[in-house]
């Protein structure tokens, strides 16, 4: 189990508690936080699950593979701390994340 | 015509699109009353993990649902399930339900899909032939996909390839059955067929193409075999057919609405009666990036009809139309496709397919009109910004691999 915060372009916060296994994108499509379209379903298709991470879990979320990274690198607005949230699953060491949604998917 | 909120929205189909016209009238400001009639017991579910991850046994069915079953309720929706819609009576506003009932509507969305086109063969009803189109189509197929089954599969479609990789990882023996001369060959170009066929037989897939099926063979109700009609016979335990899909068009012809191999519909998904919008893989659509209309089934066009038909019906601007685009995912290699090839007239190769990672691009009268990607997620999406913005790279630029797609993104002219 984790506390995940999503935080919208407006600085609204959303906690939500995430079971392990799960997607960051699952955990928050399924609890109807805006931001976030993942149209693909998490198939790493589509880079419509962008977000940024809290710097304080760099580290934890770990770095995105190769097809993520290559996805990434052609979003819209990215930056050093941008991921594609369906890549990153749930552990306990991600409790207390916090991601923060870009202001539009496309 | 936009919905006050003591009008009801009625929706027929529980997939993709239906899901997506729900949460886009939901999220923008539809107050009124919203009821959902699928045939299916399962709440809407996405369909692109049943022919890979859940058909492999590596996702649990509720990780399939768009949303779980409090989500519904939350926002006031009325959810029948396990429900058949039979007529529509549009003079009456009313919808006549399978269990004897009818649902009346203010607005209609007809987001009823596709079903597998039939095989029109003998023996094709015998225990041990599957489909793969529902989630109780893969519930059916995953205790019989086992090391040591011998698995036949006719059609190598997108489908039929992505189940053929799954059964070869489950430790099946597999053999695909396919008419024309090569795999694929009725969404991509020879590049793409003889990638693919390399792709698969590396994994000991066994491909058969121009090789017609004459009949499924069986003893006592159960599939055997099946016979080619050059008199080959081929052991099966399973026969899996994928042969393509036909629109669930049915209900709105009856109902007189303009149909013509698919629902026909507007840029705002709407059908000939005004009251009545289509989404998704029952329809077709103009695709204003090419100046045609035509038939998508895909997960992009589910999704964006079904926002097409909420932001009509919540009275908002037509959200901004996407490139058609797809995926499939065999083995580890990933495909995503960017634009409609079928009309190419000039094709080109940027890096070697014998590496794993290329893309092919199209053309049409000297435009860039499509990509194959394969493990090349920079040629898909910048091909895909291209389009949307109605620009274009020439072949010879595309096929020089010392300048980045970032590079020649840049250059891309109108
Ligand atoms: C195995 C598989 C893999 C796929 N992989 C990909 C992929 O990788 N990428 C991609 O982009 N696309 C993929 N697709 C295609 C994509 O899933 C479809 O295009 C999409 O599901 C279409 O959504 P839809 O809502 O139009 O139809 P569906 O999802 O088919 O939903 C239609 C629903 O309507 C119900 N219905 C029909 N008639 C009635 C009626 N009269 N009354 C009540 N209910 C009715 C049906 O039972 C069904 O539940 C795949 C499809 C399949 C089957
Ligand atoms: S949901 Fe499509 S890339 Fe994450």
């Amino acid at each position: 189990m984790a506390k995940i915060t999503y935080i919208d372009h407006e600085g609204t916060e959303r906690e939500i508690e995430a079971k392990n296994g799960e997607t960051v994108m699952e955990v928050a499509v399924k609890n109807g936080v805006p931001g976030i379209d993942a149209d693909c379903g998490g198939a790493c298709a589509c880079a419509t699950c962008h977000v940024y991470v809290d710097s304080a879990f760099l580290d934890k979320v770990g770095s995105p593979e190769a097809m993520e990274q290559s996805m990434l690198d052609f979003a819209e607005n990215v930056k050093e701390n941008s991921r594609l949230c369906c890549q990153i699953s749930v552990s306990d060491a991600l409790d207390g994340l916090k991601v923060t949604t870009p202001e539009s998917q496309h | 015509m936009a919905l006050s909120d003591t009008d009801t929205l009625l929706i027929i189909g529980g997939g993709q699109a239906a899901a997506q016209t729900i949460a886009g009238a939901r999220q923008w400001g539809f107050a009124g009353r919203i009821r959902l009639i699928g045939e299916e017991t399962a709440l809407p579910y996405q369909r692109p993990p049943l022919s890979k991850a859940y058909l492999k046994g590596e996702m649990e069915e509720e990780r399939l649902y768009f949303k779980p079953a409090d989500w519904y309720a939350e926002q006031n929706v009325e959810l029948s399930l396990g429900v058949r819609a039979e007529a529509i009576d549009r003079t009456a506003r009313s919808v006549s339900l399978s269990d004897g009932s009818a649902a009346d509507y203010d607005a209609l969305v007809l987001a009823t899909g596709s079903r597998p086109r039939p095989l029109p063969l003998t023996g094709a009803g015998l225990e041990g032939v599957h489909e793969l189109r529902d989630l109780r189509d893969v519930d059916g197929l995953k205790p019989v996909v086992v090391t040591g089954t011998n698995m036949v599969i006719i059609g190598a479609g997108y489908i039929g390839l992505e189940a053929a990789a799954v059964a070869r990882q489950l430790g099946a023996n597999v053999t695909v059955i396919e008419m024309a001369r090569r795999v694929l060959a009725r969404v991509t170009s020879p590049v793409m067929s003889t990638f693919y066929t390399r792709l698969h037989e590396s994994h000991g897939v066994k491909i058969m193409t121009g090789a017609q099926t004459e009949e499924i063979l069986g003893t006592n109700g159960q599939v055997t075999g099946v016979k080619l009609v050059d008199g080959t016979r081929l052991e099966a335990d399973i026969v899996l057919v994928g042969i393509g899909i036909l629109p669930n068009q049915e209900l709105a012809q009856a109902a007189g609405l303009a149909c013509d191999g698919g629902i026909l519909v507007d840029e705002d998904a709407r059908t000939s009666d005004d009251r009545i919008f289509a989404a998704g893989d029952c329809t077709v659509r103009p695709l204003v990036h090419y100046s045609r209309t035509g038939r998508l089934e895909s997960v992009h066009n589910a999704i964006e009809q079904g926002k097409l038909a909420a932001a009509a019906l919540t009275g908002r601007e037509r959200p901004k139309l996407d490139v058609p685009w797809f995926w499939s995912d065999q083995y580890d290699v990933k495909l995503q496709i960017a634009g409609l090839s079928q009309d190419y007239d000039d094709h080109i190769v940027r890096g070697d397919p014998e590496s794993g990672a290329f893309a092919v691009f199209y053309f049409r009268s000297d435009r860039l009109i499509a990509v194959d990607a394969v493990n090349a997620a920079p040629e898909f999406i910048v091909t895909k910004k291209l389009i949307i913005s109605g620009q274009t790279l020439a072949p010879a630029q595309l096929q020089d691999t010392s300048v980045s797609m970032k590079e020649l993104a840049a250059l891309a002219t109108a």
